[in-house]
């Protein structure tokens, strides 16, 4: 598609700061939250998951401040899907001091890809914090999903630094996914 | 594989890599970005109906017992993608510091007194017409620890959504002539001198009612265009 150019000029994004628990998530505060880290609540179909990890810095130390927000389709890979009750598909947590995150849902079905194709299943995200002054983005696949191999936007990723958009299924059966912002292992982060 | 948002407006937007904030330096990725196609996960976004959104919300100097200590102001705009087209029914969230310039945050450690009836977080889903519209108390600089003698202009933080996960943006909204916007590495970290202006809110005597409030505008342009294209209606 041809670009068209656009009539106004975007807002530019700033930093979320390190003050934004009390009206973005804000359960600590006693205010209502938009959403949480519970994204399908237990009538909604499908494979039952959980996903953990840490946001790190470039020194390898835990990112206390940052707020993760997910969007994904249901188990039958619908995104919006309004019949869903208890499901929006959206999800979004506040780092502990540890820099810990996680979130409980259910396993996204296969997602229309480009040229017909079919996308493995993964969840888009958005990485905010402070130090960070626009949003950075990722995806979380599954280890255990052997469409993978033939997803298209993994294939655009170098082979020795795809791993970094897949999380690990544990003995436990939940899903291991760290960021690390900078440095060693760096997660993979997309121009979108 | 293709983009379908236009990509072009994206330089507005400042570089994580920005060293004057000293914050960036170990949390901006090193490794270069890769170019993402957009897919239905991209193109799709959640939508917050109007059980977001509660009575109340939008007036944030009426949230507690009693009316907040500063100076009243309502802060109104439209949500606007890029082709001047209004984003309507979109969830619109602020934060802010009270007048003194103290967050309520529990981590926030500057010595300038927490107001008792200001919690400083509010909501509003746009009208019809893309339309915003809070009524707050203007918001007090506040000192950070970046350099000597930093100080963060006046702002109050927005989270918007818009129609798509591509639309998401958390920015903030300054007042008009802050003499501290020279010296906010945040601020300037916006490489273009007229997209670091449009997060200037405009003072409006219009907006402002008398005996009451003074009013600022302000609007905000997100990524994209109508990206399923309503059918012409035609006649068979």
């Amino acid at each position: 598609m041809t670009e068209h150019k656009a009539a106004l000029g975007l807002t530019p994004s700033q930093t979320v700061g390190p003050f934004y628990a009390y009206a973005l998530t804000p359960r600590a505060y006693g205010g209502s939250e938009l959403a949480n880290e519970r994204i399908a609540t237990d009538g909604v179909p499908g494979e039952r998951i959980t996903i953990r990890g840490h946001v790190l810095d470039g020194d390898g130390e835990p990112v206390p401040d940052a707020m993760i927000e997910v969007w994904q389709a249901d188990a039958d890979g619908r995104h919006n899907a309004g019949g869903n009750a208890g499901f929006t598909g959206f999800g979004r947590a506040e780092t502990s001091p540890e820099g810990f995150f996680h979130f409980e849902t259910v396993r996204p079905g296969a997602v229309e890809g480009p040229d017909g194709t079919k996308q493995a299943p993964h969840l888009a995200v958005s990485v905010f914090a402070r130090g960070l002054l626009l949003r950075l983005v990722t995806r979380i696949y599954f280890s255990d999903d052997p469409a993978n191999a033939s997803d298209a936007v993994l294939a655009l990723v170098p082979h020795e630094r795809r791993e970094t958009l897949i999380a690990q299924r544990g003995p436990d059966g939940v899903f291991h996914f760290d960021i690390r912002l900078q440095g060693e292992g760096e997660t993979v982060f997309f121009d979108v | 594989m293709s983009l379908i948002y236009p990509h072009d407006g994206l330089k507005a937007h400042p570089l994580n890599a920005s060293p004057a904030y000293t914050s960036t330096l170990k949390r901006a990725p090193s490794q270069p970005l890769i170019l993402l196609p957009h897919t239905l996960s991209e193109i799709s976004g959640p939508a917050f109906g109007h059980r977001a959104v509660q009575a109340g919300d939008s007036d944030l100097t009426l949230q507690h017992g009693g009316e907040p200590l500063g100076e009243r102001i309502i802060v109104t705009g439209r949500v606007l993608d890029e082709d001047g087209r209004p984003v309507p029914h979109t969830l619109v969230e602020i934060w802010q510091a009270n007048a003194a310039g103290r967050y309520v945050h529990l981590r926030d450690q500057h010595p300038a007194p927490l107001d008792p009836n200001f919690t400083g977080a509010g909501r509003a889903m746009t009208d019809a017409e893309g339309r915003y519209r809070f009524v707050t108390i203007k918001p007090g600089a506040y000192p950070w620890r970046n350099h000597h003698n930093a100080w963060r202009p006046a702002h109050i933080h927005f989270s918007l959504f818009g129609s798509s996960f591509l639309s998401r943006v958390i920015t903030q909204m300054y007042f008009p002539g802050d003499p501290l916007f020279a010296y906010d590495p945040i601020f300037q970290s916006i490489p273009d001198a007229k997209a670091r202006e449009r997060l200037i809110s405009r003072f409006d005597i219009d907006t402002t009612e008398p005996e009451w409030a003074l009013g600022y505008q302000f609007d905000i342009v997100l990524r994209g265009r109508d990206a399923t294209p309503l059918e012409e209606p035609h006649d068979d």
